[in-house]
């Protein structure tokens, strides 16, 4: 009797079983990582602790209408000139931190500042800015995450200089690598209270620092 | 040389797909790490705005979504052209928020509650009307953290 060989088994179905796994998984997935832009809202309005109120002055006032137009401390601008109005507002000049009155064109409406310990620089001046935003029920989303990016944007790009001067190296440079050391860490920090992310939204007519 | 040739014996030897199983899975292994499963169907026209400050959501088990747009076109006819909230798979409306934020919270470990991102899908032309009323029931509800959904872009046109 001869040898009789055990066949084999046909393997050639295999790539169609392979390709229909392959074909679900296309269609019930996705890929999308979701990127946005993440902000803290101020807590419920009971724990808000009442009527906190600034000087006019601290406080740079957009309001945006419901045909998504811009009024920045009483001018009408584009949506393209806000950041670098907002940049102005939150570096202004601490050399002439008294000067309140609007009548000295020179310096008209800028903000505050009050002797603070940062970490990193020890004592030094920093703005009591606060933006607030108040928008109609009108506006469209659009326009508002396009104000909110440039507000952003004004942060980031003073964080970046001010880090560029003092430490060389970017803001984004020293938020990635603050889990690596204490040094790092303590600059971020440095940062992050010369200039603080302010912007108020939530119940425009009560204004109150969110951070 | 016989009269009848065999035939096939002259042509070129078929390609060897042997091998093909294994590219194959290898894609499917690809994606099946790559992706995520698809949770929701949306039920709202959802286009998110674009901008260039945007940071990557980190840890999506962490994150709860809630869309918010016109319902679609096979919709319409049903629910209208209003802009509507929709959470999981259905319309809800603002009062059902607060609801939402404690079932989500329920389905994450204890120490992982505050932790949680919510994200808001807006469609680009919605007004900000329902926005404004989605960010105060959040504020009730103690949900802080959130996240407006955008695309990453290099420069915004206007």
């Amino acid at each position: 009797m001869a040898k009789r060989e055990i066949s084999e088994i046909n393997a050639g179905s295999m790539a169609d079983i392979a390709f229909l796994l392959l074909i679900f998984f296309l269609v019930t997935t996705t890929m999308d990582t979701d990127t946005g832009l993440i902000r803290r809202l101020p807590p419920p309005p009971e724990d808000i602790p009442e009527d906190i109120i600034l000087k006019q002055r601290n406080i740079f006032e957009i309001l945006v209408n419901a045909n998504d137009q811009l009024l920045v401390e009483g001018d009408y601008i584009q949506v393209t000139e806000l950041r670098e109005k907002a940049k102005e507002f939150i570096k202004s000049n601490p050399s002439f931190p008294v000067v309140a009155d609007k009548t000295n064109a020179s310096y008209p409406d800028m903000p505050e500042f009050k002797m603070e310990e940062v970490p990193v620089f020890g004592n030094m001046l920093v703005s009591k800015q606060v933006i607030s935003l108040q928008n109609d029920n009108g506006t469209s989303y659009e326009m508002y995450i396009k104000v909110q990016n440039e507000l952003i944007a004004a942060y980031k790009e003073l964080r970046n200089e001010l880090a560029n001067q003092k430490f060389g190296k970017s803001y984004d440079e020293i938020e990635k690598q603050a889990g690596s050391s204490e040094t790092i860490k303590e600059q971020k920090k440095a940062i992050k209270k010369v200039y603080p992310q302010r912007i108020s939204e939530a119940e425009p007519k009560r204004v109150g620092g969110a951070e | 040389m016989s009269k009848f040739r065999k035939k096939g014996k002259k042509g070129q030897p078929a390609v060897n797909t042997a091998a093909l199983p294994d590219i194959v899975f290898m894609l499917l292994f690809f994606f099946m790490v790559t992706t995520v499963m698809r949770e929701t169907s949306l039920k709202v026209i959802n286009v998110t705005p674009k901008a260039t400050e945007v940071s990557k959501l980190e840890r999506k088990s962490l994150v709860s979504y809630i869309y918010i747009g016109k319902p679609i076109k096979a919709l319409q006819s049903a629910f209208g052209t209003a802009p509507r909230i929709q959470l999981n798979d259905a319309f809800k409306t603002k009062e059902d928020l607060f609801q939402f934020v404690e079932m989500e919270r329920d389905e994450r470990d204890e120490v992982e509650r505050n932790m949680i991102t919510w994200s808001l899908k807006v469609d680009q032309k919605t007004k900000m009307g329902i926005v404004t009323d989605v960010k105060q029931e959040l504020r009730k509800a103690n949900a802080l953290k959130i996240n407006y959904s955008t695309k990453k872009t290099d420069k915004i046109l206007d």
